[in-house]
């Protein structure tokens, strides 16, 4: 019955009038932010951050907001997957095989309203699998010393990797950048500075603000020069928008399955909502095998990656909560987010700062039917929104942008870096070189560090340490302390080089940014 | 061909090395630990090489680089940026702010029109969300104007 408090406490935090509006701002918000192609979930997320901030909003209200426009983000992302075939976001590219072609049909309604409802079912089930499910994590990651944190660190960069890009090694160097680039600034154990060249901007170290909004949202300006907007073309008309229950009814074993899927591939660190909706439409197209007609517009083939691709969005949020290694790209933002706060996730976050945990879980109960009713009866509201031109929308973006980290720290340093990082992105976008990595490595590069450091002084610098062995003095040997840490490497490894040998059997999802 | 991943993998060589010349700058400290202030940081060094390596020897397909018009525009969008950057603080956000937007704009579409009405909705309209909406001390004009 713990479980229960806990959430009377939550509710009596996500209740309050002004948490609730921020929940719904959030949801709709966010929603926009899925809709509109070239701005997505991780974009959104970061370019809204330091406005946050100006709001001077406290922990919990900024949480909240943020996961609602989260949430929302990954609803909304389906809009124009179905109605242009683009995919406001890239989960939501599975989306587009079976919406559009649904929508050519003359059934855009339909699609739009089964993977409203899809979506909602994937996000609660997540939601109520992180509140079961997050707990737990947290009490067996309370007896997590520095080297199960080392060997954690090191499965969320290779597991990463293995679908962040077609090729390991690039995958690899972009871990290692962000890593590096967070090694600037002055060192947390000795207080030098490293490889600051002497410049007192780089003291304090590379804001990971700016190298987020950099890589993403001014890359993205960049590939949209190149394109043109050429790519924001017109999709199919709209017309009336009904309920079709016996569509919904018969997909419920769909929903269900691919919810499962996607919360799992959510967990998983380093994965994300590309992969959740991805293996949940692969497995439900083995289930429902060539009678279904996967790819020909089936109410099914949307409803079977908005669930995974939601369900997922949900269950990235566990490891990021309990351990505080990010399950994806905007979870990794949402984990900037916090610890710009002064919050630090892992297992003692739902003891210290139980209001925040139950809250944010509260929030995202409420954040769930509202976006249901956002992006079912309302869903017109947001096609009309979807018709922003690209030239309007982009300088809007790259505008906000600026004005959100020049708030944040007033100074054009962090401007020019920002433009820096966005060059550097759209580089890195034409060589294959995936950034999420980066961005990951940035936030956690000196949490990874420290680990090691901390694992060598309580080791007296015996690397065997590392593997789970402790020198035992008194009988003269080694003894094996805990067979997490061995493990967890044992699955890094795999989780690097299996990909290789997969990429042969299944096709990825284009690119994960999400 | 494949010399774009060749040229990147040597660049990340590079990279690689002056990271490390970097690391043997690091100053030692009174307060020491059995890794170090290096350690981390050449094991970096050290994987990143490898990748470049990788590049080197088993390079990728070329992508689709721009042409010689797209190239330039991207240059002038940096170009403009960073003038823009440095405009904020003694010009204000009004004028950067529209000029910077209608270029931006101009460069996806190239219509003079549409793009000098984005620039200049942008610009009041921003701002006023900012100014306003969420509070933000932002400077409308040049502070000279203001007196």
């Amino acid at each position: 019955m713990e479980l229960l408090s806990n959430l009377a406490l939550g509710f009596s935090v996500a209740l309050t009038p002004f948490t609730l509006f921020l929940a719904v701002a959030g949801c709709f918000l966010g929603t926009i932010i899925g809709a509109l192609p070239g701005l997505g979930p991780s974009n959104g997320v970061a370019i809204l951050i330091p406005l946050a901030f100006s709001l001077g909003l406290d922990a919990t209200s900024a949480l909240v907001l943020m996961t609602a426009v989260y949430y929302g983000a990954m609803y909304g992302g389906r809009i124009s997957s179905i109605l242009l075939n683009i995919p406001g976001d890239e989960p939501a590219l599975m989306t587009t095989l079976d919406g559009y072609p649904m929508a050519k049909a003359g059934r855009a309604g339909d699609a739009l309203v089964l993977s409203g409802f899809a979506s909602f079912f994937g996000a609660l089930f997540a939601t109520i699998g992180l509140m079961l499910l997050a707990p737990l994590l947290s009490r067996i990651a309370y007896q997590f010393g520095p080297s199960e944190y080392f060997a954690l660190y090191l499965l969320a960069f290779s597991t990463l990797g293995g679908i962040a890009s077609r090729n390991q090694a690039k995958a690899a160097l972009a871990s290692c950048i962000g890593l590096g680039i967070a090694m600037i600034g002055l060192d947390n154990q000795t207080g030098m500075p490293r490889f600051t060249g002497g410049n007192l901007h780089l003291m304090d170290g590379v804001d990971f603000l700016v190298a987020i909004v950099g890589l993403f949202a001014v890359a993205e300006v960049f590939v949209f020069i190149e394109s043109h907007g050429r790519e924001s073309s017109i999709g199919v008309k709209l017309g009336k928008v009904t309920l079709p229950v016996r569509d919904l009814t018969k997909g419920i074993g769909t929903m269900l399955r691919s919810s499962v899927i996607g919360f799992i591939a959510g967990v998983l660190p380093g994965a994300g909502a590309s992969l959740g909706s991805f293996l949940a439409y692969m497995g439900e197209k083995n289930v429902q095998g060539k009678k279904g007609g996967f790819g020909t517009g089936v109410p099914k083939g949307v409803m079977a990656p908005e669930a995974g691709n939601n369900a997922a969005a949900g269950g990235a949020l566990v490891p990021m909560l309990t351990l505080g290694v990010p399950g994806s790209g905007t979870t990794a933002v949402l984990l900037a987010l916090l610890l710009t706060l002064n919050i630090t996730p892992g297992p003692t976050l739902f003891t210290d700062r139980p209001d925040v945990v139950w809250g944010l879980i509260a929030s995202l109960l409420i954040a769930n039917f509202v976006l249901l009713a956002m992006n079912v009866p309302m869903v017109k509201m947001f096609v009309h929104i979807l018709s922003v031109p690209a030239w309007v929308l982009l300088p809007g973006v790259m505008m906000i942008s600026f004005v959100g980290i020049y708030s944040l720290s007033g100074s054009y340093f962090d401007l020019l870096l920002m433009i820096f990082f966005g060059i550097v992105g759209w580089i890195f976008r034409k060589l294959d070189v995936p950034t999420v990595p980066i961005i990951l490595g940035i936030l956690l590069g000196n949490h990874m560090e420290d680990a090691l450091r901390r694992a060598m002084i309580l080791s007296d610098g015996d690397w065997r340490f590392l593997f789970g062995f402790r020198w035992h003095s008194s009988s003269g040997g080694y003894e094996f302390y805990s067979a997490i840490p061995s493990s967890l490497l044992v699955l890094a490894v795999a989780g690097f080089v299996a990909p290789i040998f997969l990429r042969r059997v299944i096709k990825r999802p284009q690119a994960v940014s999400d | 061909m494949k010399l774009s991943d060749r040229l990147f993998g040597v660049v990340v060589i590079l990279g690689a090395l002056a990271y490390t010349a970097g690391a043997f700058q690091i100053q030692a400290s009174f307060m020491s630990d059995p890794v170090g202030s290096k350690t981390f940081p050449l094991m970096l060094a050290g994987v990143a090489a490898i990748c470049g390596l990788n590049f080197v020897f088993r390079p990728d397909d070329d992508p689709a680089w721009p042409g010689r018009m797209t190239l330039g525009n991207i240059v002038v969008a940096v170009l403009v940026m960073v003038a823009y950057a440095h405009a904020l603080k003694p010009l204000g956000f009004l004028i950067p702010t529209a000029v910077c937007a209608a270029i931006l704009s101009f460069q996806i579409s190239p219509r003079p029109l549409p793009a000098a009405i984005t620039g200049l909705g942008l610009s009041i309209g921003l701002f006023l969300i900012f100014k306003y909406a969420l509070g933000l001390g932002l400077q409308p004009l040049p502070k000279a104007w203001l007196g």
